[in-house]
C-alpha cells in the first residue's frame, strides 16, 4: 500500500480483561461527564474511547453556546415551560424526559465545568456594558435577551477541564479503543450488559470489559446515505469516526429503540457537499443574528413571527408582543408559532421581491458589540470555528468591519441537498430510555447522542452526568456477572476475521461504505413504500452475509475503519425495519411514504419501538407522554439530587 | 524512467489537509496524540514532522493546531471544495 511500516506494535493475538464497577463506553461530552458523576459516587469506573478524550467527541473542539440552562439566576423561563415547548415543537416526538434533564440540571453542570476550568464567564469584562450580559454575574445571554436561557461558552476550555478532572478523580482511561460489542448475561439477546469487547484501535489488542454498570455515550449514527470515497471526513456533521457503534452493538444485543424511521434531507452541515460548519455566510445558530444582505448591498429584513419588520437590531432579541419566549440554536427548523423567534424574510418571499444572488452575511452593520460577539467570540469557541474559520479566514484577510461572506444553498443555509440525501439529524432516533435513563437490558444506561432526539453539548454533559448518577445507584447493589466465553469467542472471530483475507481480491471499507449509502439512497429515500424498504432490505442483508465474510484491512487503523462500516451497515438494517413499522406518513418524522395507510379519525400518533429476540424484530408502540408528568417524575427518581446532595 | 522508481503506491488524495513547516516542526508528536480520527503517524525518523497517512479523514476541527505549542509549525488547510467566497462590501455593484 505504500513504503512505511506500521509505527505500532502489532498485537493481534493479545488480549486483556478490564474489570470495573461503571463502564463509560464513549469519552465525549456525555461520557467524560457520566465518568465524573459515578466516580463521585465512589465507584471504580473505567472510560473507554476511540479517539482522544482530552479533545475527541462532536464538542471536543469547542462550543459557543449551552441551551436551556433554565434554573440560572436570570432565567425568566421555568425548565416546565422550556421542555413543554421543545415537546410541542416536535408534535410530541421529542425525549420529554432526557430533555426535562438538560432544562432542570444545565446550569448545575455549567457550575461544575466552571469549578473544574471552563470558562462561562466574561471574567475579563470584555463585553462589559453588552446587553446581553448580565453585569453581576457576568454571564452572557444569546438569542432571547429578555428570557436569557441560553448561555454564550467557551466551550473550546471544557473538554481539556473535563479530562483532567477524570483524571483527579482516578477514572482510568482507554484512549485508543473501539468498543465493538455489548456482552450480554449468558450471552443472551435482552440479557443484562455485564461487559463490553473492544480492539486497540493501534495495535489490534483486544479487551474484554467487565463492568456492573455500563452507561453507552456514543454518538448518533452517520455516513447512512451520505459518502463520499475521496473526503469520508467531510461526510457528515460528527467527527469521521462517530458513526453510530453504539446503536449497532445496541440493537444486535437486545436494547430498544424509537425514531429511528426518522430522517431529514441533509441540512447545515459538513457534508461534502456544504461548506465549512459557521464558516460560510448564515443568520443561524453561531452567527444569530447577523444581517444579510443581496448582491446590490440591499438588507433582507428580520420579520416578526407575524410578518412584522423589525427596524432595530435590538428587536431581534426580543420576543413578540403578546409572546413569552422564541427558542433559538439547534435543532430548531421550522419552528411552531408559539416559538418562533425572529427571522428573514422567507427565501421565497426575498425572490419575490427582487432580491439578487448571492446573497452575504454582514456583520459590519452590527452594534460593535454585537459583531464583536460573533466574530471572536461565538466563531472562536463553536466547535471547528477556533483554527479553520476565525484563524483561517483572519490570516487569509477577511475583516469583519469590511467584508461579508457568501451564503450558499437556498439563501443562507450552507448547502442544498437532493432529498435522498439523508441524514439523522434534527433530534434522531436512538435508544429508548426511561426516568433513569437505563435502557431495556438491565445495567445499560445511556445518554448524549446515543439517547432518542439527542441535540446539543448541554444535553450531552447533562444526561452524561444524570446516567452517572443513576448507574452508580445500580452498580452499588449490583455484583459482576461472569462473561459467557463463547460470546467473546465469536466477537473475537467477527473482529479479527478480515485481517486473514486477500486485499487482492477482497472489498474494502470505502467500497463497503459506499455500497451501503446508495442503496439507502435508492430504497430509503426520502419518499418511502413497502416495496422499495423490502428490495432496499434484501440487499443490505445480502452484504450482511455475503459480502462482510470477503472483507479485508491492512491495519488496525483501516480494521476498526471496517468495523465502522460493520456498524453502520446494521444501523441501515435497523433504519428500515423502523420505516416498514411505521405505516403512515408522519411530518414531525419527516417520515413520507407513497402508500402511507390511511389515518383513521381519533387516531393518536405514538412511538413505535423496536428491538430484537432470538434476532426476531420485535414491535411495540408507545404513548408519546410515556414519561407522565415531568415534575413529578423527576423529583420522585431524584429525591437526593434535590435535597442538594449532587 | 529513472524518476517513476520514486513513486508510492498509494492513490492520489483529494485533500492536504495538514502541512507541516518543517523548519518549525519539532517531531514532539502531540498532535498525533491529540488527533481523535489518528489519521497522523510519527515519522519513523525521531524530530521529524509526522506523516499525515490518512488525509482524506480529517474532520478539520483543528485539535492538532490547537495542541501545537509551536505557532506555525501546522496548518490546517480547507480543500478546494470547502474555501468559501468573500468580498469587501464596497465592492458589490449598486
Amino acid at each position: 500500500m505504500n513504503n512505511l511500516k506500521w509505527p505500532y506494535p502489532l498485537e493481534w493475538d493479545k488480549e486483556e480483561v478490564v474489570s470495573a464497577d461503571i463502564l463509560v463506553l464513549g469519552g465525549g461530552i456525555a461520557g467524560c461527564m457520566a465518568a465524573i458523576a459515578a466516580a463521585r459516587k465512589g465507584q471504580k469506573v473505567v472510560l473507554i474511547e476511540k479517539g482522544a478524550t482530552k479533545r475527541s467527541g462532536a464538542g471536543g473542539s469547542g462550543c459557543d453556546h449551552w441551551e436551556s440552562a433554565a434554573t440560572n439566576p436570570c432565567s425568566k423561563v421555568t425548565p416546565e415551560e422550556l421542555t413543554n415547548a421543545m415537546l410541542e415543537d416536535n408534535e410530541g416526538f421529542n425525549n420529554g424526559i432526557s430533555h426535562y434533564i438538560e432544562c432542570r440540571e444545565g446550569y448545575d453542570r455549567l457550575l461544575d465545568i466552571e469549578k473544574m476550568g471552563g470558562k462561562i464567564r466574561d471574567t475579563e469584562n470584555q463585553f462589559q456594558g453588552a446587553e446581553f450580559r448580565d453585569d453581576e454575574s457576568k454571564l452572557m445571554f444569546a438569542y432571547d435577551y429578555e428570557n436569557k436561557f441560553t448561555i454564550r461558552i467557551w466551550g473550546s476550555t471544557f473538554k481539556p477541564a473535563m479530562y483532567n478532572e477524570l483524571r483527579k478523580l482516578g477514572v482510568k482511561i482507554y484512549d485508543r479503543v473501539m468498543i465493538t460489542s455489548l456482552l450480554t448475561e449468558e450471552g443472551k439477546q435482552g440479557g443484562s450488559c455485564i461487559g463490553a469487547t473492544g480492539i486497540n484501535t493501534r495495535t489490534g489488542k483486544f479487551y474484554i470489559f467487565r463492568g456492573k454498570a455500563s452507561i453507552m455515550c456514543m454518538s448518533r449514527p452517520a455516513r447512512i446515505w451520505l459518502f463520499s470515497a475521496a473526503l469520508p471526513g467531510l461526510c457528515e456533521f460528527r467527527p469521521t469516526q462517530c458513526i453510530g457503534d453504539g446503536h449497532a452493538m445496541g440493537w444486535k444485543a437486545g436494547a430498544e429503540f424509537t425514531m429511528m424511521e426518522k430522517s431529514v434531507r441533509g441540512e447545515f452541515s459538513a457534508a461534502g457537499r456544504s461548506y465549512p460548519p459557521y464558516g460560510a455566510g448564515n443568520n443561524h445558530n453561531t452567527w444569530y443574528p447577523a444581517s444579510l444582505i443581496d448582491s446590490t448591498g440591499k438588507e433582507i429584513p428580520y420579520v416578526s413571527r407575524d410578518g412584522k419588520i423589525l427596524k432595530d437590531v435590538a428587536d431581534r432579541f426580543k420576543p413578540s408582543e403578546d409572546q413569552k419566549f422564541f427558542l433559538k440554536g439547534g435543532a430548531i427548523d421550522n419552528p411552531k408559532y408559539s416559538i418562533e423567534g425572529p427571522e428573514t424574510l422567507s427565501f421565497s418571499e426575498v425572490l419575490k421581491q427582487g432580491y439578487k444572488l448571492p446573497f452575504y452575511a454582514d456583520l459590519s452593520k452590527l452594534p460593535e458589540i454585537e459583531r464583536k460577539v460573533i466574530w471572536g467570540m461565538m466563531i472562536g469557541e463553536e466547535g471547528k470555528t477556533k483554527i479553520p474559520v476565525y484563524k483561517n479566514y483572519k490570516e487569509a484577510g477577511f475583516d469583519p468591519e469590511r467584508d461579508v461572506l457568501q451564503c450558499y444553498g437556498t439563501g443562507w443555509t450552507s448547502a442544498e441537498f437532493l432529498p435522498q440525501e439523508r441524514q439523522l439529524f434534527g433530534l434522531p432516533g436512538g435508544f429508548l430510555n426511561d426516568w433513569t435513563l437505563s435502557t431495556n437490558l438491565k445495567g445499560l444506561y445511556v445518554a448524549g447522542d446515543s439517547l432518542f432526539s439527542s441535540n446539543c453539548f448541554g444535553h450531552a454533559a447533562t444526561t452524561g452526568y444524570y446516567a452517572g448518577r443513576h448507574a452508580a445507584k445500580f452498580a452499588e447493589v449490583n455484583p459482576l456477572i461472569g462473561i459467557d466465553s463463547n460470546q467473546v469467542e465469536k466477537e473475537k472471530e467477527r473482529v479479527y476475521a478480515p485481517i486473514h483475507n486477500d486485499p487482492y481480491s477482497s472489498i474494502g471499507w470505502k467500497e463497503l461504505n459506499m455500497g451501503i449509502s446508495k442503496t439507502m439512497q435508492n430504497y430509503c429515500g426520502e419518499v418511502k413504500c413497502d416495496e422499495l424498504l423490502k428490495i432496499g432490505l434484501t440487499r443490505l442483508k445480502e452484504y450482511a452475509e455475503k459480502i462482510l465474510s470477503n472483507t479485508f484491512a491492512y491495519n488496525p487503523h483501516e480494521l476498526v475503519r471496517l468495523l465502522e462500516v460493520f456498524d453502520i451497515l446494521t444501523v441501515s438494517q435497523l433504519i428500515i425495519h423502523s420505516s416498514l413499522a411505521r405505516k403512515t406518513t408522519s411530518k414531525p418524522l419527516c417520515f413520507y411514504r407513497n402508500d402511507s395507510e390511511e389515518i383513521q379519525s381519533g387516531h393518536k400518533e405514538r412511538f413505535i419501538t423496536l428491538k430484537q429476540f432470538d434476532n426476531k424484530v420485535t414491535i411495540k408502540e408507545l404513548p408519546l407522554d410515556y414519561f407522565g408528568d415531568l415534575k413529578g417524575n423527576y423529583e420522585i427518581y431524584n429525591e437526593e439530587y434535590v435535597r442538594g446532595i449532587k | 524512467m529513472e524518476d517513476t522508481r520514486n513513486f508510492i503506491l498509494s492513490e492520489m488524495p483529494a485533500a492536504n489537509p495538514i502541512i507541516y513547516n518543517k523548519d518549525k516542526c519539532v517531531g514532539c508528536n502531540k498532535c498525533v496524540d491529540i488527533c481523535q480520527v489518528d489519521l497522523l503517524i510519527p515519522n519513523p525518523e525521531k524530530g521529524k514532522a509526522p506523516i499525515v497517512l490518512y488525509p482524506g479523514e480529517c474532520w478539520y476541527c483543528g485539535c492538532c493546531v490547537m495542541e501545537c505549542s509551536i505557532e506555525g509549525a501546522i496548518t490546517l488547510r480547507h480543500p478546494l471544495i470547502n474555501q468559501v467566497h468573500w468580498v469587501a462590501k464596497d465592492q458589490l455593484k449598486k
